[in-house]
């Protein structure tokens, strides 16, 4: 907990940046309604008028945070004003991409590692797609599916579980091959099979790598399924709200829906580290 | 291993059979993916650096065949699957079109979003590189920034920028930032405390010890940043543009593609990007192998 002043301060002043900024961003609405009225505007009536606009420039930190205890708490959770709601629709989207990609991945993992063909066909692929803009596809699998008929969830966990695929596969190939010449070599020596060096020491030890390329993942999995409800024109979740807030002009919409976006991204990272400090440490690997 | 494969093989046959009864267009792709299939096992086996690449070429042209063969055969409609040749057709007829896209988005937006944001990420690594108490702050919120889906400020970026590229740089800036500052704050510890000990026996002074020890032994975790930073530079910049853009730009063709069903032309998009993507990411990796030619892993 040494770390926690540090952090405290670096967000205090992150705080008083983004009021500063937002004083200054929305100056120029107050001034031009102050000619129009033939007013002058005082230092702190300014301060008191861009920290409340009702469409400002850049939100105020405490109207963001108003926006998103509004969206969370203050409406039915199945209300379509209800960010619950859409951060539901956008959350059910990436877990189930996330557990189709991450299952996917590791089974191609383990075909390549134990098969020289797979290996050399398909690993340059994969890495190379690393470097590869996929996100832009996002809204063409979206169309095309609609037009096949398939709507909704099932579309957007297809861009999510194609986006947490190629981490999973890479990091899943370097920890099954994290095992040493010489584990390996005491296992030949118990006369062991293909399988059972795989169950009892390459997943093993690979559980380390897999724990990183998930928090990749996962992370990557929720920005598909944003992306992948941007191209259906604002129907339901997050990525809807941004878009539907930037229609209208709705910034502190806008805001909290990126907001919310942010802790459900945190949550799951979190919660992938939860599970890995858990499972880590009962196998003995914490260091 | 031979002896291990060859059930694979029967198991290949009998399905390449159960398909020929079903449908003889299966077959002719089932065919054609086990006979590739065949070949690269074969190939695989061999030793030398052919296979290296050779391998992974024929499975690439295997898919292509596939996906060509397949629309083919089965008539698939083009708003739901164009063939590679009409999506080639579309990039040769349309490449003035393709270029202009191509240098709004990746050269102008892109790539000034990746100078500025890295710029900024490596000034504010050696700014803060003095005081402890404010990296012990910085990093975490960092590490913690850079899980998060940036890309939704894009909206907010179009509302503040305008339509044109400098929104679409700002949003890049903002993406790039984190990963690369966290990178570089981790390099410029990566020295010795010996080496760091030596400077300070020939009395230099803290910036000739940045410039001269601290610096270069960062530059393997700057790189290490810098190629993460070009495919998000890359993403950002066309995921931008669906939230407004002028009337050129990969990401507004895409979105304006896809009202017109004009699947070709998204896919001549998407090959532009993997391009571009993987021509930029290749850049900074060959100035990483010369700059960095001296660290253990750009040995060969």
């Amino acid at each position: 907990m040494k770390s926690l002043l540090p952090i405290l301060t670096v967000l205090l002043a992150i705080v008083a940046l983004w009021y500063a900024a937002a004083v200054k961003l929305n100056s120029a609405w107050t001034y031009d309604q102050a000619v129009r009225a033939g007013t002058e505007v005082s230092l702190s009536a300014l301060v008191k008028d861009t920290l409340a606009q009702e469409r400002p420039v850049l939100p105020a930190p405490h109207q963001v945070a108003v926006g998103l205890w509004d969206g969370v708490f203050g409406q039915a959770m199945t209300s379509k004003r209800s960010l619950v709601y859409h951060g539901w629709v956008t959350l059910s989207a990436t877990l189930l991409g996330f557990a189709i990609g991450t299952a996917l991945g590791i089974a191609l993992a383990i075909g390549i590692v134990h098969n020289r063909a797979m290996d050399m066909s398909v690993m340059p692929w994969a890495i190379a797609s690393q470097t590869i803009p996929i996100l832009a596809i996002a809204p063409m699998i979206i169309v095309v599916m609609n037009s096949l008929g398939l709507t909704g969830l099932i579309p957007k966990s297809i861009i999510s579980a194609y986006l947490s695929f190629f981490p999973v596969v890479v990091g899943m190939v370097k920890g099954l091959r994290s095992p040493d010449a010489m584990q390996l070599d005491l296992l030949r020596t118990y006369n062991a099979s293909a399988r059972d060096v795989l169950l009892k020491l390459r997943l093993p030890a690979s559980l380390p790598y897999l724990f990183a390329s998930l928090k990749v993942g996962v992370a990557a999995s929720l920005v598909g399924a944003i992306v992948g409800e941007l191209p259906t024109g604002a129907v339901a979740g997050l990525g809807a709200r941004l878009l539907s807030g930037s229609y209208y002009g709705q910034t502190v919409q806008i805001w909290a829906a990126l907001f919310a976006a942010a802790i459900v991204a945190a949550g799951l990272v979190m919660l992938i580290g939860a599970a890995e400090r858990a499972t880590l440490a009962r196998m003995g690997l914490v260091r | 291993m031979s002896r291990a494969i060859s059930p694979g093989w029967w198991l290949a046959a009998a399905l390449a059979l159960a398909a020929l009864l079903v449908d003889i267009r299966l077959a002719a792709l089932m065919a054609l993916w086990f006979g590739a299939w065949f070949v690269n096992a074969r190939l695989a086996r061999g030793r030398g650096p052919a296979p290296r690449w050779l391998v992974p070429a024929l499975f690439g042209i295997t898919l292509l065949a596939l996906w060509e063969l397949a629309v083919r055969l089965f008539g698939v409609s083009p708003v739901i699957l164009p063939a590679p040749s009409a999506i080639a057709a579309r990039i040769a007829a349309s490449l003035p079109v393709l270029w202009a896209d191509f240098v709004q988005t990746a050269l102008k937006g892109a790539l000034a979003g990746y100078v500025l944001g890295c710029g900024a990420a490596v000034a504010t690594a050696i700014g803060i590189d003095r005081s402890a108490f404010l990296q012990r702050g910085l990093l975490p919120v960092g590490n913690f920034v850079a899980a998060l889906p940036i890309v939704g400020i894009a909206p907010i970026m179009v509302m503040w920028f305008g339509f044109d590229w400098q929104s679409k740089a700002a949003v890049v800036v903002v993406m790039v930032f984190f990963p690369v500052l966290v990178n570089m704050v981790a390099g410029l510890k990566a020295t010795e405390p010996m080496q760091r000990d030596l400077m300070a026996t020939y009395h230099a002074s803290y910036w000739q010890t940045l410039w001269k020890l601290r610096f270069p032994a960062a530059l393997p975790f700057l790189f290490n940043g810098l190629k993460i930073a070009t495919t998000l530079a890359l993403i950002g910049a066309i995921v931008a543009e669906f939230f407004g853009s002028p009337i050129v730009g990969m990401g507004f063709r895409i979105n304006a593609s896809i009202g017109q069903l004009a699947l070709d032309m998204i896919w001549a998009e998407i090959a532009v990007a993997a391009l571009a993507g993987s021509a930029f990411y290749g850049l900074v990796a060959f100035i990483e192998r010369r700059v960095t030619f001296w660290h253990p892993s750009q040995r060969r």
